[in-house]
């Protein structure tokens, strides 16, 4: 008999540190073939569609990078929560709140309007996500509460929040009674970076920037140190002196303030005023992102192209051959199924053990 | 080896043959043999030692004995013929029994109720609790089957698991480390049970460290170094140094301890009253425990595993805070509301019992370890601007430690995980030493570390406490505080007791203390015969 075992590697393997996200995306990529053989389309064009087409044009690059802005934001914040073992599921919920916190100044003070705005718009934003984030990290310090599943749960109260602010009390009084709120005035909106070429705006570079930075912090400094020793082993965390609650809840205020942070970017940058839903699930994808990146900053930025690449993809290919958007969402499952599966291999190498073992020992019995 | 082996065998085979044959038998583990052909042969009616240091083999050998490891090459023979062992059922089967070093018992549930969840056949409890009491008389273990497992002594969850393994008839037994956990008159008794168990013609396969206790109750033993047998031989024809020189492949330095100061050092570690509630149900509380520990001195806390030693510590290190803050006191401060960084301020270190997950993390490289404990203490040299990790004068520390210690390891800057145990140990130690700490507390500073290193540990602690720093040793090898302690106190129940100088200490006088013997104490069933 043939099987397969998984033997423990003495010391993790840095070969497959590096290179088990790019085994992942081929596995995705030939098991999303097999998947659109099935749906009847040709695989070969649907891989097109996903991965080249959104490549080829400028303005698509601009539009990639608006969708890559608030999955690295999102991510990067994520990455010190799962590092230091703290599993903040609720980034949606966070995005939503730094969206709507962030959106007080032009929907409810239309008429205070001048530079400042912004700045004021984005902290606040960024402060909503934070308190927003706030609440599983103290359940869970005080009470000891499974932040996945308060933190989770809180992601549907905030969807269900905007949905009911911009139906209601904030409503656009002169919009015909759509749900939505005024459109955000000149002072309100972000910036876009090269107008002229397309619509990335300055969400990116937050982005960016926010990856450099806590990549540095995460490396080269002692706050990183305490953020991965408090999530590999507690109790030396611990016998290091560090505090493992005031680690929960400061890992869910950076993320939980970066998520908001993208929230009011996405609101005032791409979408430019309120609706019923402002993120097709970006809170949820930075969770593939955050482990596609390897928990790595400078690699989340990679794999939040990567993942803004599939929603591009998923675009084209719901335009150009009919697929499904939830053809998408299946695509992004399987990518964070593999990263996962793909991760052991850092850890553990597979070995074939044959028959030859099992046969000696026929041979004694008989 | 050959040689010794034959002639002794020849002696047994008027006790009815062989009972277990084991011939050329092999395991690897990667670029690792961990069993390279083995041999070893056990007759019946015979308590056969199993010797060797931590990674010898032992473990591993035993685990294919007992069908929990595939070999990779060579032959077991039962009863003269061949077999092959898949699992530990069948092992049973054969009637091989095991009784494990780490228990696996239901702290919540009773003595009978986890014998019967052992047992393959549907017997009723109260019949399993009659057959264990039948068997408890028998051989000298006293039993209450109806006890909760939770409310038992070490030594006394001990027999539960021979108790087991008896009910299944086996011919032989295989006893891992079994008095690596008891006081010394438990111990006793453990061996009038073996011998007992002997003259009924059940063999044993005696695994252990503990070189007298072989000598006293072994009729032959194996020697494994690096998986490989050195030795058969008769260990009642040898030595403790000759079995301890084939264990180590070398003499193994002795610890020398330079009479200690006569002049009474200044208190530097001083506990009063110390009480800490059981933390969950099967917690020790600490109740009322003060020591004090001088300038120059060793002090040692003798006791069987699980009686406090592990509250103890951490209420000493701070990762645990005391209500009251003069507690605990440092070097004249008090430190009962100081945290363990603020104590180590003080001058205090500390190293835990759990080397893997606590004194260290095992995903992380020496030099992030080194930074684990010292970050605080060594804030100057190790943290620069914005907080930043320097990471040279990191790594400089780290090689002086490795040098100073003799740490064996692969590559420059290792994981944690990555070093056998007692390298691992003598970093977490050198670590601390590397400080000069006026105050170190040191849980089983020796436990699963090899006879080599526990020496050189040793020796550097006493070392450390004769250049006038207070060293407080908890620890169960007994042989390890006489060895380097100026005073011993024993913790039993969560009580400490009063400290007696190393001199008017012996082995029954700690191990009574050990079972709880003291005079306002007594009438314990451990102890209704020595008390």
């Amino acid at each position: 008999m043939m099987r397969l075992e998984l033997v423990k590697r003495p010391q993790h393997s840095v070969l497959f540190s590096a290179i088990s996200p790019l085994i992942a995306l081929v596995l995705t990529m030939i098991a999303g073939a097999i998947m659109f053989s099935i749906l009847g389309k040709s695989p070969i064009d649907a891989l097109y569609y996903y991965f080249i087409d959104p490549l080829r044009e400028t303005w698509s690059l601009h539009e990639l990078a608006i969708k890559a802005a608030p999955l690295i934001l999102i991510a990067v914040g994520l990455s010190v929560c799962f590092l230091s073992n703290n599993w903040n599921i609720g980034a949606e919920g966070q995005f939503i709140a730094g969206a709507i916190a962030g959106s007080i100044l032009p929907v409810v003070f239309p008429d205070f309007q001048n530079w400042l705005v912004l700045p004021l718009m984005l902290a606040m934003g960024l402060a909503g996500g934070a308190a927003y984030a706030a609440v599983p990290a103290f359940l869970k310090a005080r009470f000891n509460t499974n932040e996945i599943l308060t933190s989770l749960m809180l992601v549907y109260v905030a969807q269900l929040f905007l949905d009911w602010i911009v139906r209601g009390p904030w409503r656009d009084p002169g919009g015909m009674n759509f749900p939505e709120t005024r459109d955000f005035h000149v002072f309100a909106v972000l910036p876009e970076l090269m107008p002229s070429a397309g619509r990335a705006n300055w969400g990116i570079v937050f982005a960016v920037l926010a990856a450099v930075i806590l990549w540095f912090v995460l490396r080269k400094t002692r706050k990183g140190f305490e953020i991965r020793v408090l999530g590999q082993s507690p109790r030396a965390g611990r016998f290091a002196g560090f505090s493992s609650s005031r680690m929960v809840m400061m890992a869910f205020l950076i993320s939980g303030g970066l998520a908001g942070l993208a929230g009011i970017s996405e609101v005032a940058g791409a979408i430019g005023q309120l609706q019923p839903s402002i993120s097709p699930g970006y809170g949820f994808t930075a969770i593939i992102v955050a482990f596609l990146g390897r928990l790595n900053p400078l690699g989340i930025v990679a794999a939040g192209f990567v993942l803004a690449l599939s929603y591009l993809g998923g675009e084209a290919a719901q335009i150009s051959l009919g697929l499904s958007d939830k053809a998408a969402r299946a695509f992004q499952g399987m990518l964070l199924f593999f990263v996962l599966g793909c991760d052991t291999l850092i850890h553990y190498r597979i070995r074939l053990a044959g028959r030859a073992v099992r046969g000696g020992e026929a041979a004694r019995n008989a | 080896m050959s040689e010794m082996g034959a002639g002794v065998d020849h002696s047994h085979e008027g006790k009815g043959g062989e009972l277990l044959e084991v011939r050329g038998l092999t395991k690897i583990f990667g670029a690792l043999r961990a069993c390279d052909a083995i041999d070893l042969s056990i007759g019946r009616g015979e308590i056969h030692a199993l010797l060797g240091e931590n990674g010898a083999g032992k473990s591993t050998l035993v685990k294919m004995l007992f069908g929990a490891l595939e070999p990779a090459a060579g032959d077991i023979r039962w009863k003269g013929k061949p077999v092959s062992i898949q699992s530990p059922g069948e092992a049973r089967g054969l009637g091989i029994g095991m009784v494990f070093q780490h228990f696996s018992l239901f702290e919540a549930l009773t003595a009978a109720e986890n014998i019967m969840l052992s047992l393959d056949d549907k017997t009723p409890i109260l019949q399993v609790a009659e057959r264990a009491r039948e068997l408890s008389k028998a051989y000298g273990l006293p039993l209450d089957p109806f006890a909760h497992v939770g409310d038992l002594s070490v030594g006394e969850r001990q027999r539960i698991e021979i108790i087991r393994c008896l009910l299944q008839k086996p011919d032989l037994i295989i006893l891992d480390e079994p008095t690596s956990v008891l006081t010394p008159q438990e111990a006793d008794r453990l061996f009038e049970t073996l011998e007992t168990l002997r003259d009924e013609g059940k063999s044993i396969l005696y695994i252990s460290h503990r070189l007298e206790e072989v000598k006293r109750l072994c009729d032959r033993a194996t020697v494994l170094r690096h998986g490989k047998v050195v030795s058969h031989c008769d260990p009642r024809q040898e030595t403790a140094a000759s079995l301890a020189k084939m264990m180590v492949g070398d003499d193994v330095d002795t610890v020398r301890r330079t009479g200690s100061l006569d002049r009474k050092g200044e208190a530097l570690l001083e506990v009063k009253a110390l009480n800490r509630p059981a933390a969950n149900p099967f917690a020790m509380p600490l109740r009322g425990i003060s020591l004090e520990v001088r300038a120059g001195a060793v002090m040692g806390i003798a006791g069987v595993a699980g009686n406090g030693q592990g509250e103890l510590f951490e209420a000493l290190s701070g990762e645990v805070l005391q209500d009251k803050a003069d507690a605990i006191r440092i070097r004249g401060t008090n430190a009962g509301r100081t945290g363990i960084s603020g104590r180590r301020l003080l001058g205090a270190a500390f190293v835990p019992e759990e080397r893997l997950g606590h004194g260290a993390a095992p995903q992380m490289r020496l030099s992030e370890n080194l930074f684990l404990s010292r970050h605080v203490t060594d804030k100057r040299a190790l943290v620069g601007m914005f907080g930043t990790v320097r990471a040279g004068a990191l790594a400089k520390a780290a090689s002086r430690i490795v040098k100073a210690m003799d740490v064996r390891k692969s590559g420059v800057d290792p994981e944690a995980s990555a070093l056998s145990g007692g390298n691992l140990q003598k970093f977490i130690i050198g670590r601390e030493l590397d400080r000069q700490p006026a105050v170190i507390v040191v849980n089983q500073p020796t436990w699963g570390v090899d006879a080599g290193a526990a020496a050189r540990i040793r020796q550097a602690l006493i070392d450390l406490a004769r250049s006038g720093s207070a060293v407080l040793v908890i620890s169960q090898d007994l042989d390890e505080l006489f060895e380097i302690c100026d005073t011993v106190a024993v913790m039993h129940d969560g009580r400490l007791s009063a400290p007696m100088p190393i001199a008017e200490a012996s082995f029954e006088k700690i191990g009574l203390l050990m079972g709880g013997a003291e005079p306002e104490r007594s009438g314990l069933p451990e102890n209704t015969e020595t008390a």
